[in-house]
């Protein structure tokens, strides 16, 4: 069978790599001092995706990511590495988003786009690691989840099997289109750039990229309209502006601490045999080992 | 009404340790309030839950027992929570971060239109006031977590929606026995007001658990490694060294994710969090996220051979040098001068 499947995707500060320079002296995140990067376990889930399309001809794949501007990088490298099309929701209003006020934006834009028999998302995200925006989605669309996923079998008759990874064991499970998959980091590794892909979709832009784009390749997106990305704002996709954002959040950040660790008097030794042999010795005798 | 309850999560008639864990907390925030704990269990066969889950102080169990509440699916597990909570209106309400609980969690907020903090290292009580709007709320639940990789801690909380929701991993918060004699009231719902025949939509078709091949959490010794120990065959020696004085391995996230080591032994903020009385870090630098799972360790031995590793600031005893040579040393030691 095939599918239409949206990919949601975002666009996160690369926090694994944090540097010295990347809190700031008062405690707050220097976030120019990070890359901007495809949220790693997003990019399990559109290799999910893009599986399926390879096995059921005619399945579509559409990214939807939330975010600044720049977010339009996140489509266009999902374009490179194989999906078909993408939007990007973008909003002073949806600001300050907590994970609710996320959901109920993304949801709206799913509303929005309509046709679909599958959400794909990854489990969390680096920035945050709550892995709440994907059940949340589910839950305002109305569809069920299968979290956690490692490998979508198989589309059949309406039905999709899913092997989930968890902290204990595996688990197989089957589950009614539509619904919504969160992918695992556990999932394979997703494709890298398609050379061709990269040529197709080099020049695709949001309006407001166009808009400072190079006037010379202006009537290029009348002629290949593939190249127009999709910017949606709340307006655009019905949504209510004060459940967006800031103001549709419940949860509120109080106090944002830099994280201080006591440091301790410590005592430093070589490697040499004499002073591992001490070491050990006092172990052994304050019976800390032994 | 507006009491404190935790969703116990339940493997082979067995309430994990998080969701004790989790009461024990409950108890102590209960007590701060001048409110009832409550317990919630949804299972099949769910005789055994009240002597597991009483003795940490549970006033009220709540039992939903159904065979196709076992294992666990997420929509027939919402649905009991969203409609207990709509009577019951807990002001705050509390489970494992684990695969089931941040399955669950985010469902049932997203039902209520109310918080959900995930992963929270420290749950609080505390007042908040809103300057701009002259209010003061009161008895807040201050869910305090790591954020953006570790680097910062933020302290959340939601004073308009009740319940307060929080989740947090194994091991952050202590398990402990408030009264093993004390028995509370046991609530035995009717399945079918709770969860609807169209809940069932998702089969498990094919399930296998393992029980936990490692016990990090309880061992008293953890020789540990970071990416700095460079492969896995260099792992070997933790191995040696932790099966001659008694230790289990454990590893950074830095050196899960290099393959050196596999996911359950992880130790921080994304993995387990442990307390033992010697801790042995092997080429860990040491990411703010790794130390905030082993600083309270009463021991601390960092073998690296940058002598400015940030994980020397928090440890005991240095040692300059690398894992191959060290490791070897200690063996030796001990192998000579025990027995």
């Amino acid at each position: 069978m095939s599918l239409r499947i949206i990919v949601l995707a975002k666009q996160v500060p690369d926090t694994r790599n944090v540097g010295k320079d990347a809190m700031k002296a008062d405690g707050t995140v220097n976030r120019a001092a990070l890359p901007a990067i495809f949220n790693p376990e997003d990019l399990n889930a559109l290799e999910q995706a893009l599986r399926l399309k390879d096995a059921y001809p005619g399945t579509t794949v559409t990214l939807l990511t939330m975010g600044p501007g720049r977010a339009a990088e996140i489509i266009r490298e999902g374009l490179y590495r194989g999906a078909d099309s993408g939007y990007l929701l973008t909003d002073r209003a949806f600001a300050g988003a907590d994970t609710l006020a996320t959901s109920y934006a993304i949801s709206m834009a799913i509303r929005k786009i309509k046709d679909y028999d599958l959400i794909i998302c990854g489990r969390q995200a680096i920035d945050g690691d709550t892995a709440q925006v994907g059940p949340q989605v589910a839950e305002k669309l109305g569809l069920t989840q299968i979290t956690y996923a490692e490998e979508i079998q198989k589309a059949e008759k309406g039905k999709i099997t899913v092997k989930r990874r968890l902290e204990r064991g595996v688990e197989v499970v089957e589950g009614a289109l539509p619904l919504v998959v969160t992918v695992n980091g556990s999932a394979p590794d997703c494709r890298p750039r398609n050379a061709k892909h990269v040529q197709k979709y080099k020049h695709a832009k949001t309006v407001t990229e166009k808009q400072e784009a190079d006037a010379d390749y202006l009537d290029l997106y009348d002629s290949r309209p593939y190249l127009n990305l999709t910017e949606w704002g709340v307006a655009d996709v019905n949504a209510e502006v004060a459940l967006c954002g800031l103001s549709g959040s419940p949860t509120k950040v109080k106090k944002i601490e830099n994280v201080v660790f006591q440091a301790k008097e410590n005592m430093t030794l070589e490697a040499t045999d004499e002073a591992i042999d001490t070491l050990m010795r006092e172990l052994i005798l304050n019976h800390t080992i032994g | 009404m507006n009491n404190l309850f935790v969703y116990c999560e339940i493997e082979d008639g067995v309430v994990a340790d998080v969701s004790l864990e989790l009461l024990t907390k409950g108890r102590s925030l209960a007590n701060t309030l001048g409110c009832k704990l409550e317990a919630v269990a949804v299972d099949h066969n769910t005789d055994g839950i009240g002597a597991q889950v009483f003795p940490y102080g549970v006033d009220v169990l709540h039992l939903f027992d159904d065979a196709r509440l076992s294992p666990y699916t997420s929509l027939p597990h919402t649905s009991v929570l969203v409609k207990l909570f709509e009577e019951e209106k807990p002001q705050i309400a509390l489970m494992g971060a684990t695969s089931i609980g941040r399955d669950l969690g985010p469902r049932v907020s997203s039902a209520l239109g109310s918080g959900l903090t995930a992963d929270c290292t420290s749950l609080e009580i505390g007042d908040h006031e809103e300057k701009k709007e002259n209010k003061v709320y009161t008895n807040l639940l201050y869910q305090i977590r790591p954020a953006f990789g570790g680097n910062i801690v933020a302290t959340i909380i939601n004073p308009e929606c009740r319940p307060q929701m929080a989740t947090v991993r194994e091991g952050v918060m202590k398990k402990e026995i408030v009264d093993a004699g004390h028995k509370g009231e046991t609530k035995k719902h009717d399945v079918r007001k709770y969860v609807g025949d169209a809940d069932f939509v998702v089969a498990v078709i094919d399930r296998l658990m393992e029980k936990s091949k490692t016990n990090i959490k309880g061992s008293p010794v953890i020789v540990a490694g970071g990416y700095g120990v460079g492969s896995k065959e260099n792992f070997r020696l933790l191995y040696d060294l932790a099966a001659t004085i008694g230790g289990e391995v454990g590893a950074s996230r830095a050196a899960v994710d290099a393959g050196f080591s596999e996911h359950e032994r992880q130790i921080g903020q994304t993995g387990v969090t442990v307390r033992p009385k010697l801790y042995i870090a092997c080429g860990i630098s040491g990411q703010i996220q790794h130390i905030a799972g082993m600083q309270e360790s009463s021991i601390i031995i960092s073998i690296n051979n940058d002598p400015n590793a940030p994980i020397n600031s928090i440890a005991d005893y240095v040692i300059t040098g690398t894992v191959e040579d060290v490791l070897p040393k200690m063996i030796k030691y001990y192998k000579k001068n025990t027995k």
